[in-house]
């Protein structure tokens, strides 16, 4: 029987994190220069772990399959970053951080996790000050702050909707001065094919390049994953096109255990499909949620009228018109978790309420917002508050300033004018809770291999709240990971380079290249792509917003028949020797293929509704959530077996000493 | 909408490139151009033909990464977008589309529509950065009030992608753009004073040895740019530049 040991320190959950970081070993300065570090990914946390880790000494290998780092997805988060400075006074400590972030996740995390994030959270700002990352200020010079959902202080700090490209760039900056030291390695254009373990520790990987398309053999003493998170298994998502969970399933594949895979967050804001041609959806930033109100017309006949474009959003009045998130959660109103606000905006679609052509979407609404800053706005300039247009204008340059870029793109994307008319948005897949299983160090269940970022699991539960992926990615690679992973390395010192000539590089790359051949010599009927959408499909209408048992099971015997139907009928273009999209995208879709079976079997297994995950057996009779804590207060920690159908659970059980467990409530 | 495309196609980076004629039919206005590439890639696939290599990753307008030469301009006759968020209403039923890759002597193709771009990643890494290590003890993030316009301006100047339609738009296919905007972030920031003469010494260096071509002040790159950088960075450079030069 497979024990996990999650290594969680013992002691006051507030001392945890400062003893285990006096406890733990540590590698001499000297010997850091005898020790190899590979990084695959180079997003906030695979950027800042790789600057970090060879800023201390290490040699660092840093992969992505990218033409520069900076291109790594984590560029498109917009709304913010969480850190718990307390720099408005309104009341926030660590402490409430990490409440607030447990209580999100719907206690489904783990809480000496989860408190760290909360503690080095400070440090993060500093950091990234101190880089020259440039974060918005108020007039008197200081950092300004909004506020996201799922909590009642201003915590998030931002640069304008663009934060987590001001992040990435910073974290980009430190790792091109290593870069230039030499310290740190860079493979651009380089996809991690499979994970090399030698004597049951992580060795090295095999990579491809994917310029010329040749592999490669990398030698290391430990190999950090930060591939980030799996959402284009739902095909459409807010992910970027080549976002995949190659590298985190591959170490799947070779002993890593997988927790959570059905935690996936459904974002409720993102601009509503437009037809069969998708290739990705676009978010819009929760930030918009402080200023903009969401609703649907209270009557059936205006939403037929809207939908027929014979009446216009502005010409429905007040009272017709149902802000349903704030009648139904009058605490936090429009600033609910997202889970809570995506299946608030589905109910109502679904109750044939949607106001686009599809009827899947709902309108955001920045109106109100505009007259009350313009107003302020005139107030302080002292001009008449009561001219219209005037505050009008006003208004819409506070807005402008805030979110400017954000509604540029609606515009580009949509073709309407978000100042003038409300926005239409539609919930769709953005982030994966769950991933990697780590222990309290980061480091999965295969020894020398650690996961970080959004591909681990560990601390955002069963729903991440707004503006703390930033947190996290950064958390880990700036602050966790460089000091945890001397722990493992300093029995490593005398070891000397890894050899890439042994036997188990030999086989890993034949695996590798079987698997290439297979797939150039397939010449079948249809293109990736094809079955990329079909497996999409399934996943969007039996485990998305919500899911039940009958189509949990469709799906997993669904996914497994698409899966023999790939191998077998796929069409990959072209030779393995040159540039090869779709090569690329037929070994990213083959792993797909198995973490979506995994990930129906994981939300099978789960009856209880918790966070994202949503089961349609537990629900109250107003449809709200129902946890079952007797029965789940555990991770569901999935260890491969041949199949994703034979994986064997795992559970590691979740004990809450210092917050009660309640249940979840922002009414 | 029909359409013509012509396409350049090259296989490597050494072979030679030609334009190839594809026709397209039953393009949505709402698709974004790369969708519209998607479709050819589809059709082309099905008829045996290799689809043809482009850059794209995010589709967002915010990695940088696509980066086509549509009909003469860089991401195509739309202002303030990358091609990922072009989209085809911008284009007539019938007309003809070229698409060629960003042309550069530092940006050499790599195949099709795909250049090489990591000039760009030498150039920053020769000073593209603030020297300070994490540590976990830097200084309070509130401990130095920074001016609200020059945050403001600092932001501006960081929000360049990298996508190289500045090198692309130029005729002499100059980075003094995108060089420029890393400059003018720093030199704005009190973080980034520290080192600035170095900076921009190093950068410019680095620059011209990746063969990129002078600034002759046309302003084609401020226009074509998809985040409206702004020249005012060139002049900062120019500055700065001076001022290194001066002291050191």
């Amino acid at each position: 029987m497979t024990v996990l040991k999650s290594k969680i320190p013992k002691g006051p959950i507030s001392e945890k994190w400062i003893k285990h970081k006096s406890d733990i070993n540590l590698v001499s300065p000297a010997n850091k220069r005898l020790i190899d570090i590979i990084v695959v990914g180079t997003g906030l946390a695979g950027a800042s772990a790789s600057a970090t880790l060879a800023e201390l000494g290490y040699n660092v290998k840093t992969f992505c399959f990218q033409d520069s780092p900076r291109r790594a997805h984590s560029i498109a988060a917009q709304g913010g970053i969480n850190a718990a400075k307390n720099y408005q006074g309104d009341g926030d400590s660590t402490f409430r951080l990490f409440y607030d972030t447990i209580k999100g996740g719907d206690y489904r995390s783990r809480e000496a996790n989860v408190y760290r994030l909360a503690e080095v959270s400070t440090n993060i700002i500093d950091q990234c000050v101190a880089q020259g990352v440039p974060f918005a200020r108020d007039y008197g010079g200081l950092l300004d702050n909004r506020s996201f959902g799922g909590v009642l202080v201003s915590r998030t700090f931002y640069a304008k909707g663009q934060t987590g490209q001001q992040l990435l760039l910073g974290a980009y900056s430190a790792m091109n001065r290593q870069i230039g030291r030499g310290q740190i390695k860079m493979f651009n254009r380089h996809e991690m094919m499979d994970l090399v373990i030698i004597d049951g520790k992580a060795r090295g990987i095999i990579a491809r390049n994917l310029i010329t398309g040749k592999l490669e053999r990398h030698g290391a003493h430990a190999v950090v994953i930060a591939s980030g998170g799996y959402g284009n298994v739902f095909f459409l998502s807010t992910n970027a096109m080549g976002s995949n969970v190659s590298a985190a399933w591959k170490i799947h594949k070779k002993g890593a255990h997988f927790a959570n895979p059905c935690f996936t967050q459904i974002h409720p804001t993102c601009i509503p499909v437009s037809g069969d041609h998708q290739s990705k959806l676009t978010l819009m930033s929760e930030s918009l949620r402080n200023d903009g109100r969401i609703w649907v017309p209270k009557k059936i006949e205006d939403v037929k009228l809207i939908r027929e474009g014979k009446l216009k959003p502005t010409d429905i009045k007040e009272e017709n018109r149902d802000y349903y998130l704030e009648r139904r959660y009058p605490a936090f109103g429009n600033l609910v978790p997202r889970d809570v606000a995506s299946r608030a905006a589905k109910e109502r679609c679904d109750e044939g309420y949607g106001v686009n052509k599809t009827g899947e979407a709902v309108f955001l609404d920045f109106s109100s917002a505009i007259i009350r800053y313009g107003k302020e706005q005139a107030h302080v300039k002292g001009l008449d508050e009561n001219d219209k247009i005037l505050v009008k204008k006003l208004g819409q340059d506070v807005i402008r300033s805030k979110y400017g870029n954000l509604f540029q793109m609606y515009e580009k994307i949509v073709d309407q004018n978000p100042y003038e008319t409300p926005m239409m948005i539609y919930p769709a897949v953005h982030y994966t809770m769950g991933g990697t299983w780590v222990d309290y160090n980061l480091m999965t269940s295969i020894p020398g291999c650690y996961s970080i970022g959004e591909a681990n699991f560990s601390d955002h539960g069963a729903n991440r709240l707004g503006a703390s992926a930033l947190m996290q990615g950064l958390a880990d690679g700036y602050f966790v990971l460089p000091y945890t992973i001397g722990d493992y390395l300093a029995d490593d010192i005398r070891t000397g380079k890894i050899s890439t000539d042994q036997l188990e590089f030999e086989k890993a790359e034949k695996t590798v290249q079987n698997q290439i051949n297979l797939f150039i010599n397939n010449k079948g009927k249809h293109s990736v792509d094809y079955y990329h959408k079909k497996l999409g499909k399934i996943m969007w209408n039996k485990c998305g917003m919500s899911r039940n048992e009958k189509g949990l099971k469709e799906a997993m015997k669904e996914i497994k028949e698409l899966r023999s139907d790939f191998y077998k009928n796929v069409k990959v273009p072209g030779s393995a020797d040159e540039y090869n999209e779709e090569l690329a995208k037929a070994g990213r879709l083959a792993d797909f293929l198995e973490l979506g079976e995994l990930f129906a079997k994981d939300g099978l297994e789960r009856t209880e509704s918790c966070g994202g995950h949503f089961r349609e057996e537990s629900q109250t009779t107003e449809g709200e959530a129902v946890r079952d804590d007797k029965n789940f207060t555990f991770v569901s920690v999935w260890e491969y077996k041949g199949e994703p159908s034979k994986a064997k659970l795992i559970k590691e059980k979740l004990n809450f000493e210092e917050i009660e467990v309640k249940t979840r409530s922002y009414k | 909408m029909n359409l013509i495309l012509k396409v350049w196609r090259q296989s490597s980076r050494d072979e030679k490139g030609k334009i190839e004629t594809y026709p397209i039919s039953d393009i949505s206005p709402d698709m974004s151009f790369l969708e519209m590439m998607d479709v050819l890639n589809e059709n082309l696939i099905s008829k045996g033909i290799d689809p043809v290599s482009f850059d794209h990753d995010c589709r967002e307008g915010i990695c940088g990464m696509c980066s086509m030469f549509i009909n003469g301009e860089a991401h195509g006759p739309d202002r303030l977008v990358t091609t990922c968020q072009l989209h085809m209403r911008k284009f007539k039923d019938g007309d003809t589309i070229v698409i060629e890759p960003f042309r550069a002597r530092a940006f050499p193709v790599i195949k099709d529509l795909i250049v090489d771009r990591s000039s760009f990643d030498r150039i920053q890494q020769a000073g593209g950065f603030v020297s300070v290590n994490t540590s976990g003890n830097t200084q309070d993030a509130n401990a130095i009030p920074i001016d609200k316009h020059d945050a403001d301006k600092a932001f501006d100047a960081a929000t360049c992608i990298g996508c190289g339609a500045c090198v692309a738009s130029c005729k002499n296919a100059s980075a003094m753009l995108f060089v420029s905007a890393k400059v003018s972030q720093y030199s704005l920031l009190p973080q980034g004073k520290v080192e600035a003469t170095d900076r921009v010494l190093n950068m410019v260096n680095q620059m011209d040895e990746e063969g990129f071509g002078n600034c002759t002040n046309t302003g084609a790159c401020e226009i074509e740019c998809p985040k409206g950088i702004s020249l005012e960075n060139i002049a900062r450079l120019n500055r700065e530049y001076l001022a290194a030069s001066i002291k050191d």
